[in-house]
Formats: C-alpha cells, sequence, structure tokens
C-alpha cells in the first residue's frame, strides 16, 4: 500500500524536526540504560492520549522515507485504532505501510508482539498507558523514582508471593512486570504474559513510548528480559485446550469469540497476519478453510 | 462465521461522515459561522484559549464549531494545532497593574482607589430564563464610564504596603519552566504549578477549590482583587534588546488574600493565592487561585493532608485532554487482557470447584 498524498501544511511524521531530535534524545538515553523510565517533553497530538500518542510520538521521530510500517492493535492490523493509527502515518509521512511482519521495518503495537519471531533491523513500538510498574502499589512517582534508583522491588516480590498465598498461583495474566538487563524493573505495557519471553533477547530493537505520562524507555537488541517468579512458582504462560478455529495454530495467543447467545464460542488467532499466513501455507482450523 | 470487525477502515470513514451530518443538524436551520460563536459564545471561546492555552478567537471559536460545541473537545483540537506551532519570542511578564480593566472588584474593602467596577457580569442578575432571547431582540443602551485612564492600585500592594502581606519577590531573570517543552517534575515549583493549573480544566480546578473551602485544607480566602481587560504583550527581540509591543490580550487576574496564623518564626500575616486566564474567567481565576494557595502547604510549613495541598495529585490530574483521552481510551478494544483475565478467572473458579468437591467427599 502506498500513500502518495500526504498532509499538506505538515511536517514529514506531523511533529517538527525540534521535537523529533528531543525524542530521538530521550530515545538513545532510553537504549543506553535499558529499562530506565526516561522523563520526555511529551506533544500533544492529534490523537487522545491514552490511544496511543507515546507510540504515535516515538514512531514519528524515528520513521524515515524508506521505512515500511506496520500497525496493530491486539495483534490485529484492522482493529479500528491501528487503522486509525496507519492512516495518520500514511498522511503526514506516505511511506510503505503493510500488514506483514516480516515485510515491516518498523512496527507499531497496542497490546501485543506478533507471533513471528521479530529480527535484527526490525523496531517494533509499543504504545504504553502506565509505564511504571510499582504504580499500583505506589501512586507517587517521586516514592517509584527513589524504589527505581534504590533497585528497592520487594514490594513487587511481596504483591506477587501475596497472590500465590491468596490464589496458590501469581493472578497477573497482562502487564507482568519484567527485569531488564538484571536492574530495572520494567512494566512490558499490558501485554499478555504469553508475549513475555519474547522480550528476552530479541533480535529487534524495542521502544516503550508513555504520551500522557511523558516517559519513554527501551530493550536493546539481545537483552535479557526476566519475568519475575520464585523457585517454586516459575513463570508460565497461558495455554489453550482449543487450537485456533481457523488456522490450527496452536502455539499462538487466541482471542475468544461469542459466536450465538447460547455460549457457543469459538477462538481465533489474535495475530491477524500469522494466522493468515498460516493459511496461506494450506493450514486450517476446524472452521477455517485453506486459502487458495 | 469470523464475527470479529474487518473493514474498520470503511466504518470509520462512514463514522466520521456521519458525524459531519449531524454537526451541521437541520438544514433548514442557518449554519452556525465562526464569527457569531466568535462574538455570540465569547465565554465558551474564552474558555477554550485558557485550557487549550492558545489565544487566538478565531481558532478557538471553530474548534468550538468543528466540535459540536463540546468544549473539552475544543480544547484538544486548539491543543493539538498548538504543539505544531514554531515558537518565535518568549514575552516578558505581563503588568496587570496597567490592566485597562473593564471590571475591577475587591471583596476585602468597601471602597479603594480605582473605585469597584462591576463591567459585564452575571453576579447578582436573577438566573431566570429570559423568554425574550428565543426572539432575535435589541440590545438595550448602556452608559459606559472610560475606566482606562483611572489608576487602579492592587489592593495586595496596598497590604504590602503595611507588611502585613508575605512579600512577592519576583526575580524576572530567574529561568521558568515549561510544561508545554518538558515533563512535570516534582518537586514542582509555583511557576511550574500555576502553569499547570491555567491549564488546568475549570471544572476540576473548581472542585479542588471548592473543598478547600469546606475544610479539606481550609485557608481561610478572601477575594483580595479580580481584574479583568485588556494588557499589553511585550517581547524583546535579540536584534533590537529593547521590548516591543506585539499586541494586546484579555485577561482575567484573581489576588486570593489567605490567613496565615504564623509559626514560631514568622509572624501572622497574610499569604497569597493567584490565578490568571485568558478572557473573561472569573470562576476558572478564582478556583486556580485557591488551588494555588492551597497546594503552597509545602512551602509554607503547614500539613499536607487535603487532595488540593497534594501537588502530585492535582498537577497529575488537572489536565482535561489528558484525563478526557485516557478515561475515553477504554473504548478501545481490550480483548488480548481480557482474554488473559477470562483464563485466569476460569482457572480460578475451576480449583476451587474442585477444591469444594473434594471437602464434600471427605
Amino acid at each position: 500500500m502506498s500513500h502518495a498524498q500526504t498532509l499538506e501544511g505538515y511536517n514529514f511524521a506531523y511533529l517538527d524536526e525540534q521535537t523529533k531530535r528531543m525524542i530521538r534524545w530521550a530515545i538513545l538515553k532510553a537504549i543506553a540504560v535499558p529499562g530506565y523510565q526516561v522523563p520526555f517533553g511529551s506533544r500533544e497530538m492529534p490523537l487522545p492520549y491514552g490511544w496511543g500518542t507515546g507510540g504515535i510520538q516515538v514512531t514519528a521521530s524515528i520513521i524515515g522515507q524508506d521505512d515500511t510500517l506496520k500497525v496493530i492493535d491486539q495483534g490485529a492490523d484492522d482493529t479500528t485504532n491501528a487503522v486509525s493509527i496507519r492512516h495518520f502515518f500514511a498522511r503526514t509521512t506516505g511511506v510503505k505501510t503493510t500488514e506483514r511482519t516480516e515485510s515491516a521495518t518498523l512496527i507499531q503495537t497496542r497490546h501485543r508482539i506478533p507471533e513471528r519471531p521479530l529480527q535484527e533491523g526490525q523496531v517494533l513500538v509499543y504504545q504504553v498507558p502506565i509505564p511504571e510498574p510499582l504504580r499500583w502499589l505506589e501512586p507517587r512517582e517521586t516514592e517509584t523514582r527513589k524504589m527505581h534508583a534504590l533497585a528497592e522491588y520487594g514490594v513487587m516480590h511481596v504483591k506477587l508471593y501475596e497472590d500465590i498465598a491468596r490464589f496458590g498461583r501469581i493472578a497477573t495474566s497482562y502487564a507482568y512486570p519484567v527485569m531488564v538487563n538484571g536492574r530495572y524493573l520494567m512494566s512490558p505495557s499490558p501485554i499478555p504474559k504469553f508475549d513475555n519471553p519474547k522480550m528476552d533477547n530479541m533480535p529487534a530493537l524495542q521502544l516503550f513510548g508513555a504520551g500522557r505520562e511523558k516517559r519513554i524507555y527501551a530493550i536493546p537488541p539481545y537483552t535479557k528480559v526476566e519475568s519475575l517468579d520464585f523457585d517454586d512458582h516459575p513463570f508460565e504462560v497461558q495455554k489453550w485446550d482449543d487450537c485456533c478455529a481457523l488456522c490450527g495454530a496452536q502455539d499462538s495467543y487466541l482471542d475468544e469469540v461469542i459466536i450465538d447467545d447460547a455460549g457457543g464460542r469459538m477462538f481465533v488467532c489474535s495475530d491477524t497476519d500469522y494466522c493468515e499466513d498460516r493459511r496461506a501455507q494450506g493450514h486450517y482450523g476446524p472452521l477455517g478453510q485453506a486459502a487458495e | 462465521m469470523y464475527v470479529a470487525v474487518k473493514g474498520g477502515e470503511k466504518a470509520i470513514r462512514n463514522a466520521h461522515r456521519l458525524l459531519a451530518e449531524v454537526r451541521r443538524g437541520d438544514l433548514g436551520v442557518p449554519e452556525l459561522s465562526v464569527a457569531q460563536i466568535k462574538e455570540q459564545m465569547s465565554l465558551a471561546v474564552d474558555r477554550v484559549m485558557t485550557e487549550g492555552s492558545l489565544y487566538d478567537r478565531d481558532l478557538a471559536a471553530l474548534a468550538i464549531k468543528q466540535a459540536r460545541g463540546d468544549l473539552v473537545e475544543a480544547i484538544f483540537l486548539l491543543r493539538a494545532f498548538r504543539t505544531t506551532l514554531a515558537r518565535f519570542a518568549i514575552s516578558t511578564p505581563i503588568d496587570t497593574s496597567k490592566m485597562k480593566a473593564q471590571r475591577r472588584i475587591s471583596a476585602t474593602y468597601k471602597d479603594l482607589p480605582g473605585g469597584q467596577v462591576l463591567g459585564p457580569t452575571f453576579d447578582y442578575t436573577h438566573r431566570l430564563l429570559d423568554f425574550a432571547l428565543m426572539a432575535e431582540g435589541e440590545v438595550p443602551e448602556v452608559e459606559k464610564m472610560d475606566a482606562s485612564d483611572v489608576a487602579m492600585p492592587r489592593v495586595t500592594d496596598m497590604l504590602d504596603h503595611e507588611g502585613l502581606i508575605e512579600r512577592e519577590i519576583v526575580d524576572d531573570e530567574a529561568p521558568i519552566a515549561d510544561l508545554t517543552r518538558e515533563p512535570l517534575d516534582f518537586p514542582a515549583e509555583r511557576n511550574l504549578r500555576l502553569q499547570n493549573l491555567a491549564r488546568g480544566d475549570e471544572g476540576f480546578l473548581l472542585a479542588m477549590g471548592y473543598s478547600t473551602q469546606r475544610g479539606y485544607g481550609n485557608s481561610h480566602p478572601f477575594a483580595g482583587e479580580i481584574r479583568m481587560g485588556e494588557v499589553e504583550i511585550e517581547i524583546v527581540p535579540e536584534e533590537l534588546g529593547f521590548a516591543i509591543s506585539i499586541g494586546d490580550i484579555f485577561v482575567t487576574e484573581c489576588e486570593m488574600v489567605n490567613q496565615f496564623k504564623g509559626s514560631a518564626t514568622e509572624a501572622p500575616k497574610f499569604t497569597r493565592g493567584y490565578g490568571l486566564a485568558f478572557g473573561e474567567a472569573e470562576r476558572k481565576a478564582m478556583a486556580m487561585a485557591l488551588v494555588d494557595r492551597a497546594m503552597r502547604a509545602r512551602e509554607l510549613g503547614e500539613e499536607i493532608k487535603a487532595p488540593a495541598q497534594d501537588e502530585e495529585f492535582v498537577l497529575y490530574h488537572s489536565d482535561n485532554v489528558e484525563a478526557s483521552g485516557f478515561v475515553q481510551h477504554l473504548k478501545l478494544p481490550h480483548y488480548v487482557d481480557f482474554q488473559g483475565d477470562l483464563e485466569m478467572v476460569r482457572n480460578l473458579r475451576a480449583e476451587q470447584k474442585q477444591t469444594e468437591l473434594k471437602m464434600a467427599g471427605e
């Protein structure tokens, strides 16, 4: 898909060059200190706060004319907000956009990491609502910054332990806290914990933008990312008894779709590109058909 | 079979077309012009300029028209436009003591130099619907005095002569924070707090200010002075080295005077709370002044126990563009995370049932 017509009266990728430079500085600092939340002068964007303004500013600051952009929300390219953001960049940059994970140089995401492993040279930009992993335990920014400075993360372990004491397991299924490079506790943004292992040692660069909270953080390629756990309660990811109804995948994150009002439901891949790719290769599930 | 939303692109396009149609309303009714909004909805324009942090009556009126009269949405539109503008210069501080005041009142003195000037106010009107306005009507003739030449010394300056009010030491050379370029940082100094309050949501500040009057951080306020009118904006271009005027803006200023019982080292005196807004925005300026004073608790050594005194609480939640966006982002799909919780709740319930069955069996 290429969009020759771009928005008149606005700079390439909307932001002015000084702002982009300021954001790139913040990104460089974030890469230099993996997992550390760098404050930055987040701007008002023409999309609302909480709808991806942090990710959009990061993408706008690093996107170039030769990039190919993919935007997903809940793993899918065709969810309304992903469509809106992709359209925004198509209008303001005119760059190529794609729905194929492997063809993209730049992927902006909300709530998922694509199933297909990312490669060197690719950049994954996460939209982050609450960058502070300790926020639900300590509402004050002044306190949480101190806790990070002192690497004082005991409260998070206590919280996880309390889960185990109460439920017999760690009851966090998304935004599951990770330790980056053995130093900073980091929120992976509300991705399901299913995706956490993909962050570890990923060949692609991972950038996180929180617009409303005015923070940027990063995981450089090949960085150690561990999900917090205990020796006797090791970290686990979600598993399904079902497979994808369309492509038959048993290794992907599944969305539940209600199909009638009598409790009928089916499961389908949340990653639409992964699902289509599998079907193109002839795989199919109980309700799907092999693509022609 | 596959029922999840497909074709988001087409759906969005159609929704936006529908929005444009609904915005226009009944085609049998003449279309509202931006000039009409600017002239006849001027207080809405003022609020949008203030919280949108952009003094431009035409663009604010346009934003109100585009937003179908939703002022928070209009503020958002103006902010998103503002962010694309280049910054040519930083003005010198405005001097409100030289204001051409259209209104000036003090609640602390019955009369004072320059007098009490009511100006155009809703105060003392009876809030009875004026059905005459349903029809187009004539405007009554008004006898206006020219207040612009009368000197109006500030109430706080008069108190200052007696040493009854805290000194405000102004250093115009000191660097000031810039909320639009740097993220909030704590502890937040007063210049930063005031910037935040100036852009803050009027409803939020009103409620926070009100709470201080009801015992949540009581600061015993008096409306020392409220004035509104035109002030000159000056900049010092680098190549000139002296100030030149680039125009006038209309502002509302409120100075609250608050009791302070004194401490071990300080004699009892009055303290200040400050509010400033674009246009005619008296409620906003007064609320801002109350909250400003409440947030000075740290600096004045008062115990911080009420929400309005808590700078992190107030400053992080005052911005309606941020708040509106984040509250409404809950409309976005969350099915991936919800699926994670569904799976967990199902597992927990299954385990509990197992345990119950086991207990019953024993």
